[in-house]
């Protein structure tokens, strides 16, 4: 006999060891939708999965010509600017769609119980496949102008996990919030194309902060740039692969080990977030059947 | 036997918005939105035992779905307690999990997770699944080409083959052609065998009494009555009577039996339309083959937006009729038609002065028009007398 549920007016409270496992008892539809959505995504498209290729190659043929007019340009500008923009891909695609994706499920929300977290997750599951399908390019590029020497490569654990979980801590509570207040989806949209710019990933860190130190108050303002998360998540991903001679003025100026220790700090406060976001979703995701 | 659902005092109240809110403008705005509640349920109490069969019946609107929602954990109770034991599948809407880019075959699959199996557990039944839906060739289409009927089949071929201690089943009996119903029939007669608990919101009452041991009658959200299947069942068709009539025609156990009905004017069979302000009589011939003690009869009129506009009993209209053997003639005497156009609908029952039995229902087999006299536009016709005198 399985276990007793009881189900009352107290909003639940999240209990994370049980919930987990109850999300574990469910995991086949976190599956499941994924390859619904990457089916959905590609189907009755000729070039099915191409597509998500052709993103940032199309982004690095743009990229590259601007900085060559701009001049100052860094030297492997592929290798940089795919190394910062798949993880910004990864984090924007996940927030933006996972502003959408309780209400774009309402008939599910409304019909069939599971646990609601599963649907913010399945959109991270969808960008997380997409980032990997791209990585596996920017892997065989960087092996290609490189070779083999990635002595750095052990950073690129530290920024994947820092990104992997600031972006479910982001989608879940831009998920919860946009069932309730529907402006959140048109803010995300802008907040994103800010943000975009404010993190280092088609211009080098290196040249903003020495441009940045020129002004009167240039320390506090990139003490502010700093505040940015992604920022050290794309310096992380930076360090690790790019490794070009002007690495050192190109890159943002910290040790691989400070960066390390910089992107464990936010690991732990990114978990922390997680727990927030999760638990003000979990409490919310009771009345969104009523709410759609 | 120990309970595999457990429903305490449950209420659940709705907020209706005029207009929702849903952005932070209009929040901030419009301060306190006007919202109106709704109690959809109200201190609701029910147990099913293990392996118990337990119908929710009720009119439309009574709020059997929204307590079958509430168990199922989609909506959340405003006040009271659930207490579930084992796993629950909520049959709620068939293909509910179907997404029509996809192929039948892979809907089965993400269909089939939503009602709690695993990919491994799907692969074991998915051949029993697509020969109970009887789609062997359609399996690899997208299910966007499927008719409604190849939809629902597939649905619930899936739904059948879940394997959880507790179903809830919501109007899905209704589907299909009628060897399809006799199948799911079967599937969940199966299901009662292997001792699972089930919890069905049906219309279908002669369902219900087949396949229930329990059954509960939801009425504006109450619990109306509670008790074996035959005599909620009863009940609700006696309250059909006053209620909507989209159900059985006729029904009783016919010890008495409505054998003849006539309308009468002026002595003579009803011609043509009742005037307003005409009387009219509904004489109705009753037979009782074995002595029934203190029946009533009772009539129902509706309107042609079936809406109840009248009724009465001879129990009301302080007529005792003893006890019947045999035949027995019983007429009432409407006497002016206060109403000015329209076709009005007869109900009639014979029944016991306690309703506890139902003799015999025919709904709505007679009907009689008004006709308006010409140039007048009344909605009723009300006696009036009219005087004058000197000041």
């Amino acid at each position: 006999m399985s276990g007793v549920t009881e189900r009352t007016s107290e909003p639940p409270r999240l209990r994370v060891r049980l919930r987990v496992r109850e999300l574990y008892g469910y995991r086949e539809i976190l599956w499941n939708l994924v390859r619904k959505e990457l089916k959905v995504k590609y189907t009755a498209s000729v070039l099915g999965a191409v597509w998500s290729l052709l993103n940032p190659l199309v982004f690095l043929a743009v990229f590259t010509f601007v900085s060559k007019m701009l001049g100052g340009a860094v030297l492997d500008y592929p290798v940089f600017l795919l190394a910062g923009l798949l993880a910004w891909n990864l984090y924007s695609v996940a927030v933006s769609q996972g502003a959408q994706s309780v209400i774009a499920n309402a008939n599910l929300v409304k019909k069939v119980y599971f646990p609601r977290e599963i649907l913010p997750l399945a959109t991270v599951g969808v960008s997380l496949v997409d980032f990997v399908l791209q990585s596996v390019v920017l892997f065989v590029y960087v092996i290609l102008t490189y070779g083999f020497v990635l002595d750095q490569i052990w950073l690129y654990p530290f920024a994947f996990v820092a990104l992997l979980l600031f972006t479910t801590g982001m989608t879940m509570l831009i998920s919860a919030m946009n069932v309730r207040y529907r402006d959140v989806q048109h803010l995300i949209g802008l907040a994103l194309l800010v943000w975009f710019w404010l993190t280092p990933i088609v211009y080098p860190a290196g040249t903003a902060y020495t441009n940045l130190l020129q002004y009167s108050h240039g320390d506090a303002l990139w003490k502010l740039y700093l505040l940015n998360p992604l920022a050290w998540i794309v310096f992380g991903f930076q360090g690790a692969l790019y490794h070009s001679s002007d690495a050192a003025t190109k890159l943002a100026p910290f040790t691989t080990g400070q960066l390390a220790f910089a992107l464990s700090i936010a690991s732990a406060i990114a978990l922390l977030g997680v727990y927030l976001a999760w638990r003000l979703y979990f409490s919310m995701s009771g009345d969104f059947a009523e709410e759609l | 036997m120990a309970t595999a659902i457990e429903v305490q005092d449950v209420s659940k109240r709705f907020r209706i918005y005029r207009e929702k809110p849903t952005s932070l403008k209009q929040r901030l705005l419009s301060g306190r939105t006007r919202a109106e509640d709704f109690w959809a349920l109200r201190d609701i109490s029910f147990e099913v035992p293990q392996g118990g069969s337990l119908a929710l019946i009720g009119h439309n609107g009574s709020g059997k779905s929204t307590m079958l929602k509430v168990i199922a954990g989609i909506l959340r109770p405003t006040k009271g307690l659930i207490r579930e034991r084992g796993r629950i599948a909520g049959l709620l809407e068939l293909g509910a999990g179907f997404h029509p880019e996809l192929t039948g075959r892979e809907n089965v699959y993400l269909n089939s997770s939503f009602l709690g199996l695993s990919r491994a557990e799907t692969d074991g039944v998915y051949d029993d699944i697509v020969q109970f839906a009887e789609l062997e060739d359609f399996m690899d289409t997208a299910v966007k080409f499927y008719s409604s009927g190849m939809l629902v089949r597939l649905g619930f071929a899936c739904a059948v083959h879940v394997d959880p201690e507790i179903i809830l089943i919501d109007e899905v009996l209704a589907v299909g052609d009628e060897a399809f119903q006799a199948r799911c029939l079967d599937r969940v007669r199966s299901f009662q065998r292997e001792g699972r608990s089930i919890v069905i919101v049906s219309h279908a009452l002669d369902v219900v009494r087949q396949l229930c041991d329990h059954a509960v009658m939801l009425d504006h959200g109450r619990v109306h009555t509670s008790g074996s299947p035959d005599d909620v069942v009863r009940e609700m068709r006696l309250t059909i009577l006053h209620h909507d009539l989209e159900f059985a025609r006729e029904e009783g156990s016919k010890e008495v039996e409505i054998v003849h009905v006539d309308l009468l004017q002026n002595g003579g069979a009803l011609q043509g339309p009742v005037r307003s302000g005409e009387s009219l009589t509904i004489q109705i011939e009753l037979r009782a083959p074995e002595p029934i003690e203190d029946p009533v009869v009772s009539f129902a009129l509706h309107d042609a937006t079936n809406s109840y506009v009248f009724g009465n009993d001879t129990a009301r209209l302080g007529l005792d009729l003893g006890t019947i053997h045999g035949g027995r003639r019983v007429g009432f005497a409407l006497g002016p038609i206060p109403v000015t156009g329209g076709k009005y609908w007869i109900t009639l029952g014979v029944h016991s002065r306690d309703n506890a039995r139902v003799y015999h229902v025919q709904d709505e087999r007679y009907s009689f028009e008004v006709q308006q006299a010409e140039g007048r536009r009344d909605q009723l016709s009300i006696p009036v007398t009219v005087r004058m005198e000197d000041l």
